[in-house]
């Protein structure tokens, strides 16, 4: 399997604290993988990098076939290149309806003038519709997404995601404040959404992790503790240690 | 493909309609095309109201729409009328110039013509040279463009530096003053070649309508300027209607996260702010012919932050609420300061409004601020039922230019 993402020798610090240490990662074309780790292991951090939203001090990111660099590349030249990012608190654009945050997520031109003259085709609208059932919001499209519940909101952006097109999701906490049933729809959403891209998500509950059936990186301190199934890690002294003994 | 968009947007169509009858009345009450009800000088006076709501729109779309709280826009407004003024003095100047100089007994040389109009407009500032940007003050085609040009490209050049450099929020519109300031203060020098503290004056007299009087050539400026808002209107309505209006409205609430779905946030903001310098430019060409003359003063940091107070009162992020707040308030300051006002006799202290009305302004302004954040244009709010939404004091996005709770419809 070629791969996708290729993250060596990251270092990030903030005013003299390793946020990041030395971290290395790598992720197929179409691949789940979890992360986890104690609060302020770095995770968000690390999506942060990738994204392009805090420069390294150190290290590579390389994407794609080309062995592209995304250090040099802003934010927005990275999600078109195709990288998507769930926020780990909800972000949606609260006064706008929940077909109008879709539509600005489906994949098309994004350059200010072909938007100036864009009309909606058969086919994004059709896109929308789908999306929307997919989420379990096609009754709510034309509701203020401001006025959704969080885990609505939780759905939503991870539909925006989806309507990217991305061929990397980076999945940050995306089960917090959803129900069970919720959790395995989400689940089965990100499994699905696996069989053709790379996927990353971050979590905290085991449960949801253990649902997932991937491959799980552990972060502690800015690097990679351990790495495996969730059985072979969860047997690992180190992260009994840090993380399942607390 | 345009009626849908008028049928999506049933205030545009209610704006033109009454755009149109207001046009009407004017036209059927004014001296020279109607029963003479209403004076020249206050058709002058609404006509300028027309051009400072068509600058309120922009102010709105860059404010209200996209969050940035530019505080500069009079800055573009006051170019666009040197731009303008340049072409009516120089123009009207040679025509007086030649008058005088066809009795001569030897016909002038063309370039004795252009020394003597440049004696005549530089005389005040003891020079007699025409300096390098009246080069094509002779050519009205050129000129025009320039209105559109010259406030183009300074906003492209600011707004390309401090979007690039990711200045936002306070810090944005004090670098917007700050540009503002450095333009009229450069106007104010006599050698900027605008005249000084002079600036360009008679700029009510077209050239080549000495025939005509002034009670019809303002109505003609006020027809133009009725059509410039309309048409305005139009285009802002079209810009914010579609996918455009959901990026700038995700970038004033929220402008990381629209970076992260690969819209570039800069590029956004860069087209809107010049955009809105252009329009504003277009605003100050169609006022300043009507108000006769136009110097630094007009530039000055302070015209801008009216701007966006008569925004804010009228109801930023709603088009008609901008058009409302600048008419509203203009012509309330203008009944003030022009002295009409009655005193108000306190005993002790006698009200002169003249002095007080920017004390009452400021207040409406903090009033409105505090307790009726949608401003004017709430009041229709108020009438259709529709609320604000219920978020417990959080704002619509965490950027600071981002809509508040009490401004946003349910
Ligand atoms: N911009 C920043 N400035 C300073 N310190 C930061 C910044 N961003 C993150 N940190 C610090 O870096 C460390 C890693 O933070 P990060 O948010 O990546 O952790 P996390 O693994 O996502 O934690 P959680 O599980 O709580 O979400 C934390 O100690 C945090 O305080
Ligand atoms: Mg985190």
């Amino acid at each position: 399997m070629s791969t996708l993402l290729e993250v060596s020798g990251v270092s990030v610090s903030f005013d003299g604290f390793k946020a990041i240490n030395n971290l290395s990662f790598q992720i197929g074309q179409a691949e789940l993988r979890a992360i986890i780790g104690p609060n302020g292991a770095g995770k968000t951090t690390f999506m942060d990098i990738i994204t392009g939203k805090t420069r390294p001090n150190e290290g590579r990111v390389l994407w794609g076939e080309k062995s592209q660099s995304l250090l040099k590349m802003s934010e927005a030249a990275i999600a078109r290149a195709g990288v998507g990012r769930k926020f780990q608190r909800p972000t949606v654009f609260e006064d706008q309806t929940v077909h109008d945050n879709l539509l600005m997520a489906i994949k098309n031109d994004r350059s200010p003038f072909s938007v100036l003259f864009f009309k909606p085709k058969f086919r994004d609208l059709g896109r929308v519709e789908e999306l929307a059932a997919e989420i379990g919001l096609s009754d709510q499209l034309h509701r203020k997404s401001g006025e959704l519940s969080h885990g609505q909101k939780q759905w939503l952006e991870i539909g925006m995601l989806l309507a990217q097109e991305p061929r990397l999701l980076l999945v940050d906490e995306p089960a917090a404040g959803m129900t069970l049933s919720e959790r395995e729809h989400t689940t089965d959403i990100l499994v699905e959404a696996a069989k053709t891209r790379a996927v990353v998500v971050v979590e905290h509950d085991m449960e949801f992790v253990r649902r997932l059936n991937c491959k799980v990186t552990v972060l502690h301190e800015g690097s990679v503790l351990a790495e495996g199934s969730l059985d072979h890690v969860t047997q690992n002294k180190d992260v009994i240690d840090v993380y399942l003994g607390r | 493909m345009k009626n849908s968009f008028i049928l999506r947007n049933p205030s545009v169509l209610i704006f033109l309609g009454v755009l149109a009858l207001f046009t009407l009345g004017v036209t059927f009450m004014s001296e020279a095309t109607g029963a003479g009800l209403i004076s020249t000088s206050f058709v002058k006076t609404l006509g300028k109201t027309l051009c400072l709501c068509l600058i309120a729109i922009a102010m709105d779309l860059v404010w209200g729409y996209c969050g940035i709280l530019s505080l500069g826009h009079f800055a573009f407004f006051g170019l666009g009328g040197y731009m303008i003024g340049m072409w009516l003095m120089y123009e009207r100047t040679r025509q007086i110039v030649t008058l005088s100089m066809a009795n001569a007994e030897i016909p002038p040389t063309d370039q004795e013509v252009v020394d003597a109009i440049g004696s005549q407009i530089f005389g005040v500032v003891g020079s007699s040279d025409f300096p390098p940007i009246w080069s094509f003050a002779d050519s009205l085609p050129i000129q025009l463009a320039l209105v559109l040009i010259v406030p183009g490209m300074l906003a492209l050049i600011f707004g390309w530096l401090a979007f690039r450099s990711r200045v936002t929020g306070v810090y944005l519109s004090i670098l917007t003053q700050a540009m503002t300031l450095a333009l009229s203060l450069y106007l104010f020098q006599n050698d900027s070649g605008l005249r000084g503290n002079n600036g360009l004056s008679g700029l009510q007299n077209l050239p080549g309508t000495d025939a005509i009087p002034q009670s019809l050539i303002s109505i003609w400026f006020f027809w133009a300027s009725a059509l410039a808002l309309g048409l305005g209107f139009l285009l802002a309505s079209w810009v914010v209607s579609g996918k455009f209006g959901s990026v700038i409205r995700g970038i004033r609430d929220d402008e990381q996260r629209v970076r992260f779905l690969g819209y570039s946030v800069e590029g956004y903001k860069l087209f809107i702010f010049v955009m809105t310098a252009m329009i504003a430019g277009i605003a100050g060409a169609l006022y300043y012919p009507q108000a006769g003359i136009i110097n630094p003063a007009e530039v000055a940091p302070i015209a801008s932050i009216y701007l966006a107070v008569w925004v804010a009162i009228g109801g930023r992020g709603r088009l008609y609420g901008a058009v409302i707040g600048a008419a509203f308030v203009s012509l309330v300051s203008t009944w003030f300061t022009g002295g009409q006002a009655p005193d108000v006799p306190l005993g002790f202290y006698v009200v002169k409004w003249v002095d007080w009305w920017q004390v009452l302004l400021g207040l409406s302004f903090v009033l409105v601020t505090l307790f009726a954040p949608k401003g004017i244009g709430g009041l229709f709010d108020l009438f259709e039922g529709i609320r604000s939404p219920r978020r417990h004091g959080a704002a619509l996005g965490p950027d600071q230019g981002s809509l508040q709770e009490k401004e946003a419809q349910e």
